[in-house]
């Protein structure tokens, strides 16, 4: 290191040279966000077009159904994701109990599961004709409306779903956000009395809370992204909403101005998150990460934890998996044949290809506003953003429209000046469906790049700039080994969610082209629940080795922590 | 660099993967209907003329919206969808063309084709009542107008006004009473729901099988692949029995599944041969017997379970292209009443 110290005169060009770059960042910076937001811009764009009388019909009738039952699904899944995700990152980041090694990477498991295949899986089990009430009836002699039992098929069930599956996005940040907090806040607050709950709700909260935040906001996002569980269920909410008017009153006017309405609700929520960042005063004073000593719990807390871990993981995987591995044996030699695996590696290359092409302009992004962020560019960011809130059928119709228009207009050109068509270019292609997952799901790969960024001060690449380190040099023995597990983490996730990807893909795939989320679906949105069990185990299987993957990612990121 | 080496062959991977489009001679396909459901059909058709048949399936509207994104130069040569509204929908949109061909309209009745030959029904279900075997008596049932006669109070269940089939029903009772009236009819069922709607039409069987309700309007193949899937499914199909509303009067309410040529259809030659192959014995008896569908050809007799319901029995006859126009005020309507 000490060998590469540059002269004086360099040090001062390069650095005249960094303030000189921004523009050229900040540009392309604005344009990769610009053309993520293709899909958003085109949605919006319906804004402008003259409202129907659908809109008073709306508001007459359906408006407020659409509303409150989405802003009590996301205060639900706010509470339950985020009760979940918190209790349990905690637990495992600060104690020993039994079980915890299984639980750090075992909790992450209910991310590999589609909101709509435990939707569909739960009511096969919990529904007035399943097995379980069937069994009530019977052994009770018991007729219906003679006992309790919770409406799966409800609001309450639609967030129990959700929390179920989404809790992991919480847990993640969180327990990353509590492994990185420096173990002298932890101890000063203890040597000051603080118990353990004392220390976690005065010093560790507040110091987790733009994680949390960010994990919640994400959980929240796809709330309100969700179609399938929602309509499966008869709740009416914004997407249920826009897919009526559009399908049902044929209007797509109407049904976009409500996906713009929608995306008021995620730029509020986004608003939200950066404001809760902002507002983090609190940065670790000091350096001293120490392996956490992490508390023995007393035999009877510890068992207790090892329950409270246990019941997200259980009702959010094993049970939902138990039942489709049930029904799988049963379908297994009639789903699976040669076209079987071609789907299975149409998704993993599907998703590992858009992971890949994600993380790109995330990297992008965050390098541009990292050092020279102006006002447009900061808010050009926040719009392409938007995508995951935004249900995967509304992105695909602001994908097609745009390159249908340019494939054509292509087209016409070069008929008018080569009398030769180009036909569609872009159009029924895996490039375009590619560039709908990187709409879709950009913003976590952003966020979590973000989020790695942070904790790489300016002055750190100063300081390396100063001992004559070149650009690329503080990339790759600064940044990279720090960044290394948030871009990790960001490819993850995104696999997973593309792998689990629904509507774009059936709207916007190319011919003989089926990936295993739309052989589940087809079949399970026909009630053939045994049927599409085959497929959809194999979504949580291709899942599994990336999202344990990711938690080993998890546990070696801490500072200090051996690699 | 390496960033983009990956993702490229990748790419191209994936391109090779997902099925060349170049062999000469294929035919393209939009369809509303499952692949398991029309994905047998076309293998056999396939193996009959050496044709491939390149296959998309999604719902209809968003089909629909592709075509039009598409434009002049969609792939796309037929379009099939489960529902009349939607064909119509397209025919209007002026995605479809005119089918000049005698093989298809010898075989399909006019009531069940497009008035301009654009687009025709593939096969036909019905939307009819099913009622519990232990607490209604057959005699107590007779029209869909009877159906929100107070003595129904709490005794009903039936799926969102959300769906299709819902929205097409509606759309027969305005197209036959006018909108007041049917109006009137949709706020007389919600006032006599056993529950709130939820779960799709094998659920509502379900539902009065465990009791929730007496009786259920689905659509009569759910309950013909029930009551030869799984033991579950067969016994709660076994406590329920069908009848065919209206059969004094006007009939049953039907409704289509069908296909219709797209304008400017590059491979028209193969898409016609298709459409034949569809409407033709073979493909007739297999929407019969696997998935209980009532066949367009009066000559293919349809399947044992569906037989033993009562066949023929007195279908609708309206225009199905009337159900498309009336779509939009039916589910207006639902929104008035309260129908989630």
């Amino acid at each position: 290191m000490q060998s590469s110290i540059a002269s004086n005169t360099t040090t001062t060009a390069k650095l005249k040279f960094s303030i000189r770059r921004p523009s050229g960042w900040t540009l392309a910076a604005a344009c990769v966000a610009l053309i993520i937001a293709t899909p958003i811009l085109t949605i919006l764009g319906f804004l402008f077009y003259p409202s129907t009388d659908t809109w008073q019909h709306l508001a007459d009738t359906v408006l407020t159904d659409y509303i409150s039952n989405s802003l009590l699904l996301m205060l639900g899944v706010a509470v339950g994701a985020g009760s979940i995700g918190i209790c349990t990152a905690w637990l495992t980041s600060m104690y020993n109990f039994p079980g915890r090694q299984l639980f750090v990477w075992s909790l992450l498991l209910p991310l590999a599961m589609p909101a709509y295949i435990i939707a569909f899986t739960y009511t096969g089990m919990f529904e007035v004709a399943g097995p379980v009430q069937e069994w009530i009836r019977e052994a009770f002699n018991l007729r219906y409306g003679e006992y309790w039992f919770p409406e799966i098929r409800s609001l309450g069930g639609a967030i129990t779903m959700l929390s179920l599956v989404l809790y992991p996005y919480v847990y993640l940040l969180a327990r990353a956000a509590f492994l990185d907090q420096s173990t002298c806040a932890l101890e000063a607050s203890r040597t000051l009395g603080c118990g353990p709950w004392r220390s976690l709700f005065f010093v560790a909260l507040p110091l987790a809370r733009p994680a949390i935040v960010t994990g919640l906001s994400l959980a929240l996002m796809e709330t309100l992204a969700d179609y399938g569980t929602v309509q499966y269920f008869g709740v009416s909410t914004f997407t249920t909403g826009i897919f009526r008017t559009w399908f049902g009153l044929d209007d797509s006017v109407a049904a976009a101005q409500l996906s713009g309405l929608l995306m008021t609700f995620v730029f509020v929520l986004i608003l939200l998150e950066r404001w809760s960042r902002q507002q983090a005063r609190f940065h670790h004073a000091t350096n001293s990460y120490r392996t956490l000593p992490n508390i023995k719990l007393p035999p009877l807390m510890g068992w207790l934890a090892t329950i409270a871990c246990l019941l997200p993981l259980f009702f959010g995987f094993l049970l939902p998996i138990g039942q489709l591995t049930q029904w799988a044996v049963m379908t297994f030699s009639e789903m699976v044949d040669s076209s079987f695996y071609a789907l299975a590696l149409n998704s993993f290359l599907l998703a590992g290809t858009a992971a890949v092409l994600t993380l790109i302009p995330a990297l992008i992004l965050s390098y541009g506003s990292r050092n020279h962020a102006t006002p447009l560019s900061r808010f050009l960011v926040r719009l392409s953003g938007m995508g995951y809130a935004i249900p995967g059928t509304v992105i695909a119709i602001g994908i097609l429209i745009p390159f249908g228009a340019l494939d054509n207009s292509i087209d016409a050109w070069m008929l008018e000046h080569f009398d030769t068509g180009t036909g569609l270019i872009f159009s029924g292609t895996i490039f375009i469906l590619l560039f709908a997952y990187m709409a879709r799901f950009f913003t976590v790969s952003l966020n979590t790049i973000e989020s790695g960024l942070g904790k790489i001060r300016l002055s750190m690449d100063e300081a390396a700039k100063t001992m004559g380190y070149s650009g690329i040099a503080v990339l790759r023995h600064i940044h990279l080994p720090i960044m290394k597990g948030s871009i990790l983490t960001a490819l993850i996730i995104v696999f997973v969610d593309v792998l689990k990807e629904l509507p774009a893909t059936l709207v916007l795939r190319p011919f003989n082209f089926n990936t295993l989320a739309v052989r589940a679906f087809e079949l399970a949105s026909d009630e053939r629940l045994a049927d599409s069990s085959t497929a959809a185990i194999a979504i949580v299987l291709v899942s599994i080795i990336p999202v344990i993957l990711l938690s080993r990612t998890i546990a070696h990121s801490r500072p200090g922590q051996p690699q | 660099m390496n960033h983009w080496i990956t993702p490229s062959i990748l790419i191209l991977a994936l391109t090779l993967l997902s099925g060349s489009t170049l062999a000469s001679e294929e035919v393209n396909l939009y369809s509303a209907r499952k692949e398991a459901l029309i994905k047998p059909l076309l293998d056999t058709f396939t193996k009959q003329t050496g044709i491939k048949v390149n296959l998309v399936t999604g719902k209809a509207k968003t089909l629909l919206k592709r075509l039009q994104s598409e434009g002049r130069n969609t792939p796309a040569d037929i379009l099939l969808t489960t529902d009349a509204g939607n064909l119509n929908a397209a025919k209007t949109a002026g995605l479809l063309q005119a089918i000049d061909n005698t093989v298809l309209t010898a075989a399909v009745p006019q009531n069940l084709r497009d008035s301009d030959n654009q687009w025709l029904a593939l096969s036909i279900r019905s939307r009819v009542i099913v009622y519990s075997k232990e607490r209604v008596k057959a005699s107590e049932l007779s029209t869909y107008e009877e159906l929100v006669n107070p003595k129904w109070k709490k005794r009903i269940c039936i799926r969102s006004s959300s769906n299709i089939y819902n929205q097409s029903l509606l759309a027969s009772l305005i197209a036959h009473n006018g909108v007041s009236k049917a109006e009137g009819w949709a706020k007389g069922i919600v006032a006599n729901m056993a529950q709130s709607p939820k779960g799709n039409d094998r659920a509502q069987v379900k539902a009065v099988a465990v009791g929730i309700c007496d009786i259920a309007i689905i659509n009569t193949y759910y309950m013909g692949v029930m009551q030869e899937k799984d033991a579950d499914q067969q016994k709660a199909a076994s406590q329920v029995s069908v009848f065919f509303p209206n059969q004094e009067g006007r009939g049953a309410h039907i409704n289509i599944s069908g296909a219709g040529l797209i304008k400017g259809a590059k491979h028209k030659e193969n898409a016609i041969k298709l459409l034949e192959f569809l409407v033709g014995d073979e493909a007739q008896k297999w929407y019969a017997q696997a998935n209980h569908e009532y066949p367009v050809k009066a000559s293919i007799p349809v399947s044992k379970i569906v037989n033993a319901w009562g066949y023929p029995f007195k279908q609708d006859n309206l225009n199905v292209d009337e159900l498309g126009k009336h779509n939009t005020e039916a589910v207006k309507i639902f929104d008035r009443v309260g129908w989630k």
